[in-house]
């Protein structure tokens, strides 16, 4: 029986952290011996790369391995400047426990306070503090103390934490592998055999039951769940629920290879089935349905900045969380955080390395966890969509808006969030007039326009309206009216789903005009008069209609037997004497990008 | 098994084969019937079950392997259910390149690192999983369980994007690919428990028994076949060897060893703390080998 601890190690090169570290891996065993021919210093077995060497600095996080006592580590050794926080982060997010080394010649330094500071952001709450360098001290118990009580003090101002304290020497291996004779006032544990019995902190709290879906596999006519469960234990027969849909069922069986499991727990990478038909893939979350996971689409979050093009507010990022991804846009950060002293600062961006709070929200709402009750459904980064780069490590702090909850089936996918996945505003664009007036000419340039701007819209016009929806209605005011009304929910339907959409209808009466404006949210409706005068449509008469009404054949027929109310206050007007369809669909276009629509 | 290491291992490796597969395009997997192959393989029948992992094998031969091998390697992709492609670069077999005449690293070169780009490209692959693990080469340490490669499939380590929690940025631009290491966590020893454990067929070249050899230098070499040129006065001596890692038989170096099963190994590797990759020739051909070998294309 094995156990894992993951760990990382902080502290500047100075502090002597890379010799403890080659210390480690030597008196473990976990150095090759011909990876030591020509090492001449432990310190240098960890830089992997021929730049790291040429310069001898540190650039990335090296992953080391070794076991003793029968527990295998996994260190990350994240290099200690200032400039590679983000490495430090990186390294911190998995981490059970830190090392920290403070030289003892030195003391608690501003490095220290900063190393503390992102640990415990990240979620560590096991320490180590290792007193290195005692040698140069003469061993000097009095010096140990009050670095290790100044170091406590910084831990509990940074929100606390287990910590260990421990003298050693890495260049002699006093307290290192084996209890050195030089510290008889020091009664515990080498930093070895600490680390090989050390139970960590209690991590995140959450007891309810989760797996994000990462892939559903199809075999023998069945679908299985494949996830790993993020927190949590599940049995089968268990009651689930499936996130965001709301659908409650029982888990049938939980699969793997050597055979069905009774119970699996956190950490496991299973596949579950689902009693009963449900639509659920990757992006959902199999959970506990008495303590559902949160949904929402405003967050507040702690960023950590990794990219060199610093943080831009307004700008749409994609956030990967869990297995979902979805288009996120930040907001100015609120301030960032000196993270020596934990002084706010104001900020506008956040650039390279830095640490700030900022509110985001994101295209459609996700599933997710506060950081501090998981890592793995409050963690997220965020991805440049032009670049590809990760940009930036996210914690999330809460959701801003916390009213949507599966409980209550209330997922609300707005009509605002619905628009914001299309990049744009709903719009309505209402063409009235004579029949012939040249409607539909100039809304199908238009909506042909939109679409060649990658617009998502929909053309609903009189005459095919009423080939289907209204195939029903005729042409009395009774049914004109109900021809709009219906018209007119259809539209508002249509907008709802985000769309820009163009009606052509003769709508003769202001009423009804009145009537679908105020069925739209305030804005939306644009009433637009095409503007032709009764004799040059009858002239035109395109569709033979005029000489049918004239002729008696055609009753009730609008500028004939039926009176047309010209708008009063119109957003636009188009007098089609003086303009030409296309110059008129322009104008159209131009009007639209005047207000933003396409922002 | 009852091992909390190998289940949080074998955990995490599936995470990650799953994350990979539903983010990509065409994925697919490098095979070369090694004993971290065969644990890859062996995960990925895990990930996906009940259905059969959903991409195909490829190997990238050289025409050089073990005989041995070629066996172990058809028997796995059948017993898997999953297609087998394997590529030969067409300008290596034409030109008729070898260790012998052309050395170890236009060898390698033009066998492994051409014609794994030429494999790739052939199948548009945007996926591609390899067995590297973090433990068996000092640049591999730096590596990113998700390793970008440009559209010319070159590393640039000082571009690695950043991999908090366990989250995985497999976006890329057209004609980047993403290298996904599944066994980035994992050493030798865990290789050697878990298929002890998992009871996973690998070569038994890997395990002790008297072989005809010569001594090369500082490296013992199995003659696997009448290939092999004997220098003058050169004649193969039957010798109780094994390898650690597999490769092309006239550039892998055994050990001598008595170590005739798992536990025997993991004893012996533990006594002996030589790494793993010592006896791979082409890790030595040129300073900081690996890495500059990465640069170029090599998975």
């Amino acid at each position: 029986m094995r156990s894992l601890l993951r760990l990382i190690t902080c502290g500047s090169v100075d502090d002597g952290k890379s010799t403890l570290i080659g210390r480690l891996l030597a008196d473990c065993g976990a150095i090759p011996s011909d990876r030591l021919v020509g090492v001449t210093d432990l310190a240098l077995l960890a830089d992997g790369l021929e730049a790291e060497r040429e310069q001898g600095i540190t650039i990335d996080v090296a992953h080391l391995y070794f076991e003793h006592g029968g527990r295998r580590f996994i260190l990350a050794d994240a290099p200690g400047h200032e400039q590679y926080t983000r490495n430090m982060a990186t390294a911190a997010s998995r981490a059970d426990l830190a090392i920290v080394l403070v030289d003892a010649t030195r003391g608690v330094l501003p490095q220290t306070r900063r190393h503390l500071a992102i640990a415990r952001l990240l979620g560590i709450r096991s320490f180590v503090l290792a007193v290195n360098k005692m040698d140069l001290v003469a061993f000097d118990r009095a010096r140990f103390d009050a670095i290790a009580t100044s170091f406590r003090e910084a831990l509990d101002r940074v929100g606390g934490g287990a910590c260990a304290a421990i003298p050693v020497s890495a260049l002699n291996g006093d307290n290192v592998a084996t209890q050195s004779p030089a510290t008889p006032w020091y009664d515990g544990p080498a930093l070895l055999a600490h680390l090989e019995r050390v139970a960590p902190a209690d991590g995140p709290s959450l007891a309810a039951f989760r797996m994000p879906v990462q892939h559903v596999v199809r075999a023998d006519g069945q679908r299985f769940y494949a996830g790993t469960i993020a927190a949590g234990t599940i049995r089968p027969g268990d009651e689930v629920v499936v996130a965001p849909s709301g659908r409650r069922l029982a888990v049938g069986r939980i699969v793997t290879r050597d055979g069905d499991l009774a119970q699996a727990g956190i950490g496991r990478s299973i596949a579950l089935t689902l009693a009963g038909d449900v639509d659920c893939s990757r992006g959902d979350m199999i959970a506990d349905p008495a303590d559902p996971p949160g949904a929402g689409d405003q967050f507040e979050a702690t960023l950590i900045w990794m990219d060199e093009a610093p943080l831009v507010p307004g700008r749409q990022y994609l956030m990967k969380i869990g297995t979902q991804t979805v288009p996120a846009t930040l907001h100015a950060p609120k301030y960032r955080l000196d993270v020596e002293t934990l002084a706010h600062l104001a900020a506008k961006t956040l650039a390279l390395n830095d640490i700030g709070v900022a509110n985001l929200w994101t295209a459609r709402p996700i599933l997710f966890e506060p950081y501090e009750k998981s890592r793995d459904l409050g963690g997220f980064i965020l991805i440049d969509r032009i670049t590809n780069a990760t940009v930036a490590a996210g914690l999330i702090h809460f959701a801003l808006r916390r009213s949507e909850n599966i409980h209550a089936q209330a997922i609300a996918v707005t009509p605002a969030r619905r628009a914001a996945l299309m990049g744009q505003r709903p719009k309505l664009l209402w063409f009235t007039g004579l029949s012939g007036a040249g409607k539909s000419t100039i809304a199908n340039l238009v909506e042909a326009k939109l679409h060649a701007m990658g617009r998502h819209s929909f053309l609903l016009d009189g005459d095919n309206v009423r080939r289907g929806l209204n195939r029903d209605l005729g042409f009395t005011e009774a049914d004109r009216v109900e021809n709009i009304r219906r018209v007119g929910e259809t539209a508002r339907l249509m907008l709802d789903a985000g769309l820009i959409v163009l009606a052509a209808f003769i709508s003769p009466f202001r009423a009804e005009r009145e009537m679908v404006r105020a069925m739209m949210p305030e804005g939306d409706f644009v009433e637009i008069f095409v503007d032709t005068p009764l004799a040059e449509a009858e002239q035109r008469d395109t569709k033979g209609l005029y000489r049918k009404a004239r002729a008696g054949r055609l009753a009730n027929f609008t500028g004939i037997d039926s009176p047309y109310e010209r708008p009063d206050a119109p957003e636009i007007t188009i007098d089609t004497l003086a303009t030409s369809a296309e110059a008129a669909a322009d104008a159209v276009i131009e009007w639209l990008e005047r207000r933003g629509l396409f922002a | 098994m009852t091992d909390e290491l190998l289940q949080a291992l074998e955990a995490d490796s599936i995470h990650i084969l799953r994350e990979a597969v539903a983010e990509a395009a065409r994925p697919v997997m490098l095979f070369s019937a090694g004993k971290d192959s065969a644990v890859m393989l062996h995960l990925a029948r895990k990930a996906f079950f009940p259905a059969p992992p959903p991409f195909p094998l490829l190997h990238v031969d050289t025409g050089w392997k073990f005989k041995e091998m070629y066996a172990l390697r058809d028997a796995a992709a059948a017993e898997a259910g999953i297609p087998l492609i394997v590529h030969r670069n067409p300008e290596a077999e034409a030109r008729g390149i070898n260790p012998f005449d052309h050395g170890s690293a236009l060898h390698t070169e033009l066998w492994k690192t051409e014609g794994l780009k030429q494999a790739l490209d052939a199948g548009r692959y945007d996926m591609v999983f390899g067995g590297a693990r973090r433990d068996e080469e000092a640049s591999r340490a730096k590596e990113r369980i998700f390793s970008v490669r440009s559209a010319s499939h070159g590393w640039d380590p000082k571009r690695q994007r950043p991999e908090p929690w366990r989250l995985y940025n497999a976006r890329t631009a057209p004609g980047e690919s993403i290298r996904v290491f599944p066994l980035s966590d994992w050493t030798e020893r865990d290789i050697w428990t878990y298929i002890a454990a998992e009871r996973i067929a690998v070569a038994s070249l890997y395990f002790a028994a008297e072989r005809p050899t010569v001594r090369r230098g500082d490296a013992l070499i199995i003659v696997d076949d009448d290939r092999f040129r004997l220098a003058p006065g050169e004649s193969p001596a039957p010798r109780r060897v094994r390898v650690r890692t597999l490769g092309c038989y006239p550039l892998t170096g055994a050990i001598e060893s008595d170590a005739a099963d798992i536990d025997a190994i993991l004893a012996e590797m533990a006594a002996d703390r030589t790494s793993e990759r010592a006896g791979r020739l082409i890790d030595r051909d040129q300073p900081a080998s690996m890495e500059r070998k990465k640069r170029q294309g090599y998975f």
